[in-house]
């Protein structure tokens, strides 16, 4: 079985030209994908490599020789021999021309980077194409949702430009089917079953149709908390802290603080997916209840807190004295299942090396 | 996870617990995978399947010999895969000759139709992979149940290929990692046996003193030992990052039994349930504060980075118990300065990983084993070959759990996870929002025996099991099968483990988390 998006490995090579270079590609490649992997920079905002092309902004249009009309390249499948300009003056033109009525959609074009991993797409592409929102006046669609109570997800859809990659990767790439594109034209709206709020439809919060929202019309409550926080915005490729499926993110920080979590596009083990817990539990992390101190058992059974020194030496000659007492079999190691190899190969090692036993144990019988 | 033709679910709760995990099952059924799913409750992924067999709790190894059974009559058996990677087959092929699915249906309380049909499809599937996660294992016959489970894809030759296997979905970040690194009372780092004089030889020579050339006990003992008096008593623990008394079973035990210790020190983020039983508290470092490496359930050796730095004096817990040894006089720990000098001796002195080292996993592309420099790593486990020679058949036969359902005792109660919490919620307990969808618990009762029970959604009952009782809120909910009912551990307020712990598997000391009889009673 073969995923949609892979092209047979034994389908035929075939030649085509793109921008007068001849290129070899696959039977079942789509112009756009060519073109990408030839690094000509075709611009768009509907597509994500992960998802069945749509061919809703059609900012990809290519002039293909023989063909009147601009093709949009995402969603043509290139034939042999096909000549294809990804860059002449005119496509250039129209693009422009096709960017501004798509923006024009849009009353914000001033999004926070926080807002999700695509966010920046459209406001991109505009400063590429040194225009703005200005051009057409008039009708826009899309209402905001912006009290849906929920704490995660910002639903403020004056700013979706119904490129429906949301819509889709909730059906294509979490298979939730949460939310539905409703009426037509300047009526369209994404929406739930029913109008509903999403903590009443089939969402489970993985964040996904946040992080692939070229637009913020679809924001990360969260991490918008810190827009105004002081210090730039650092990513920091890590592994989710949760469940063993070991989802690649990145972790974005501002100065000394976790702000948000964005999944890694590129992760082996989730391909941009998160879930709930790893999209947005993160708080933990500078919650005031971690412990910043040694702390040691008093008499009357109430913590202090203690030096470094003093809590490892009494560590130490507390189990010397067992071990002296009861026999180095008297000693037991418990490691953990969610800190990393380091933590579980000293605390092996700390048994073995100090008491000569295999008496150590992790987490996996509970 | 794309790639099976059929895919056998059982005791998984993946959309909950591994939700991104699902997301691609979920493709695979877009594509036109058929997937069965086996548990008694009707969770997310049991909708999504062709076929749900709601067993009754406990019961999978007569499914699963039933099954075998019908592969068997049906001609559905992989000849050549038997022949040539398999030992045991005749014996195992008679032995499953009585399991009728008549048989097993009685146990299992389901429609014989549904265990052939089951079988049918499994058997048919090319390739057809199986999934479990605790629901498998958490039994006192949880090898049996995984054993089971290895003999039906013997059966079909499901090994070694892509889109097939047995896959345990781990359920811990690095709980897999925990085991590559030796802290398993049975194996040295790299499964490395501790029982062959070998490798006690090997890791005594690599640690500078000698080290028992037998295996250590299982954590469960070690608890049940805590405090006793003679040769066998445990009177130290150090315990690293696990909330014990939360997340284990017979909560008033694993009390007692940390209680009754003469040191007992505790490196954690938090002041957990169990920190608060030590002598010593250590504050570690967590995620997003850690260089570290982390292994998932597909054997991909990842790395950690630290973006922040911890709170307060927090250190990694590798430099905590480092410190603690170098004050016991022992030098091994010397040359620990950073968390690259600690993974790279594990590499030295672990087979599976000797082909890497810190600088080889920065873009966490290997799976291991990963036995030398070129090795590109290996995605996909006994391809030709196992590792152990072959394939062996185990002949298993079906027992009750430790407890059944009685006269005192008569509902089964089962425990498990929720999307929305972690665990004993040490961590997504603390993260804002969480609490907007899942901010308290409930036990989850079926409709028909809501009414026979006399109970509504929102009632408060007590449920009690041998040993202990707690209150909960009810919710009525199809999601339960009649005369099971389900909750979590993950609150603090409602502390199931008080009930379970009724048995323990023999081989490997997992409790039966599983499976519990209460009895419920509404509380005015």
């Amino acid at each position: 079985m073969i995923s949609p998006k892979e092209v047979p490995p034994n389908s035929r090579v075939l030649t085509m030209s793109i921008d007068d270079e001849p290129v070899d590609f696959r039977d079942g490649e789509t112009i756009y994908d060519i073109a990408n992997r030839c690094r000509r920079e075709v611009p768009s905002l509907c597509y994500d490599p992960r998802l069945e092309p749509f061919g809703a902004c059609r900012l990809c249009v290519v002039d293909v020789e023989g063909i009147k009309n601009p093709v949009a390249s995402c969603t043509t499948k290139a034939t042999d021999g096909m000549v294809v300009r990804t860059k002449t003056k005119t496509i250039e033109k129209y693009r422009k021309t096709l960017l501004e009525m798509v923006a024009s959609e849009n009353r914000n074009l001033d999004i926070n980077q926080l807002s999700g991993y695509s966010s920046q797409e459209l406001s991109e592409l505009l400063d590429q194409y040194s225009t703005d929102n200005k051009r057409f006046i008039g009708k826009t669609s899309g209402k905001s949702n912006k009290d849906d109570k929920n704490p995660f997800i910002l639903r403020d859809y004056d700013n979706c430009i119904s490129c429906y990659r949301c819509v889709r990767v909730c059906a294509e790439q979490e298979g939730d089917h949460a939310i539905n594109i409703i009426n037509r034209g300047f009526q369209t709206q994404i929406s739930t079953e029913f109008g509903n709020d999403l903590r009443d439809s089939e969402c489970t919060f993985c964040g996904q149709c946040v992080q692939t929202c070229p637009t913020g019309a679809l924001s990360d409550k969260k991490a918008l908390r810190a827009k105004e926080s002081p210090g730039e915005i650092k990513k920091t490729r890590s592994v989710c802290p949760y469940c063993g499926v070991g989802c690649a993110v990145d972790i974005l920080t501002k100065e000394t603080k976790v702000v948000g979590i964005q999944p890694a596009m590129d992760g082996p083990a989730n391909e941009g997916a998160l879930c709930i817990k790893g999209q947005y539990a993160f708080d933990f992390v500078s919650h005031p209840d971690r412990l910043k101190k040694p702390m040691i058992r008093q008499d009357d059974g109430s913590f202090r807190e203690s030096e470094w020194e003093e809590a490892l030496q009494l560590a130490a000659n507390g189990f010397q004295e067992v071990a002296d007492d009861y026999g180095r079999h008297s000693v037991y190691g418990i490691a953990s299942g969610r800190a990393p190899h380091e933590a579980a190969y000293t605390m092996q090692k700390f048994i073995r090396s100090n008491f000569g036993t295999n008496y150590i144990d992790n987490c996996s019988r509970s | 996870m794309e790639h099976p033709d059929v895919i056998f679910a059982i005791g998984t709760n993946m959309t909950e617990c591994h939700p991104v995990a699902a997301t691609r099952l979920k493709k695979a059924i877009t594509r036109g995978a058929k997937m069965i799913v086996v548990d008694p409750r009707e969770t997310r992924l049991a909708k999504m399947a062709h076929l749900h067999l709601r067993i009754r709790v406990g019961s999978d190894v007569a499914l699963l010999l039933a099954m075998a059974n019908v592969i068997s009559r049906e001609g559905l058996l992989d000849d050549s895969f038997i022949k040539e990677r398999t030992s045991g087959s005749s014996d195992f092929i008679k032995h499953v000759e009585e399991f009728t699915p008549d048989w097993a249906a009685n146990i299992c309380e389901i429609d014989a139709k549904l265990i052939e049909e089951a079988a049918i499809i499994y058997g048919k599937g090319d390739p057809a992979a199986i999934y479990y996660t605790l629901g498998i294992t958490e039994h006192i016959c949880g090898v049996d149940n995984v054993q089971s489970l290895c003999n039906l894809a013997l059966m079909t030759g499901n090994l070694g290929v892509t889109g097939g296997g047995i896959n345990p979905m781990r359920g811990q970040n690095n709980i897999q990692g925990a085991g590559d690194c030796g802290a398993v009372p049975s194996n040295f780092p790299g499964f490395q046996p501790c029982s062959d004089p070998d490798f006690a030889e090997k890791f005594s020579k690599a640690y500078g003193r000698s080290i028992d050339p037998q295996k250590g006990i299982t954590k469960v003992a070690a608890l049940n030992q805590s405090g006793q008096e003679g040769p066998d008593g445990i009177h130290a623990m150090l315990i690293d990052g696990e909330n014990t008394v939360v997340t284990d079973p017979d909560k008033k035990h694993c009390e007692k039994a940390l209680g009754s210790l003469q040191h007992l020190v505790v490196i954690d983020l938090f002041m957990t349930e169990t920190a608060q039983l030590a002598d010593i508290v250590f504050p570690a470092t967590g995620f997003a504060e850690t260089d570290g490496v982390q292994t998932n359930t597909e054997r991909r050796v990842q790395r950690l980075r630290a973006a922040v730095p911890p709170p307060g004096e927090a250190k990694p817990d590798w430099w905590i118990i480092s410190e603690i040894s170098k004050r016991m006089g022992n030098k091994q720990f010397e040359h620990f300065h950073s968390a690259k000098d600690v993974f790279n001796e594990l590499c030295s002195l672990s087979p599976i990983y000797n082909g890497l080292d810190w600088d080889r996993i920065e873009n966490s592309e290997y799976q291991w084993p990963v036995p030398e420099k070129d090795h590109p790593g290996t995605p996909r486990l006994h391809e030709k070959e196992f590792k152990n020679g072959k394939g062996l058949f185990t002949i298993i036969g079906y027992r009750d759990p430790a407890e059944v359902i009685d006269e005192d005792y008569p509902v089964w109660l089962t425990t498990g996870r929720r999307l929305q919490a972690y665990h004993s919620r040490t961590q997504t307990g603390r993260s804002a929002g969480i609490d907007y969808l899942l901010n308290e618990e409930t036990l989850e009762v079926n409709p028909k025996d809501a009414i026979e029970w006399q109970l509504k959604d929102g009632d408060f009952v007590e449920m009690s099991s041998r040993r202990g009782s707690i209150t909960i809120k009810v919710r009525v909910t199809d999601k339960s099968p009649q005369g099971t009912v389900f909750t979590s551990f993950s609150f603090a307020s409602v502390p199931v483990n008080i009930l379970t712990g009724s048995g323990y598997d023999p081989v490997t000391d997992t409790a039966e988390l599983k499976v519990c009889p209460v009895r419920i009673e509404l509380v005015n």
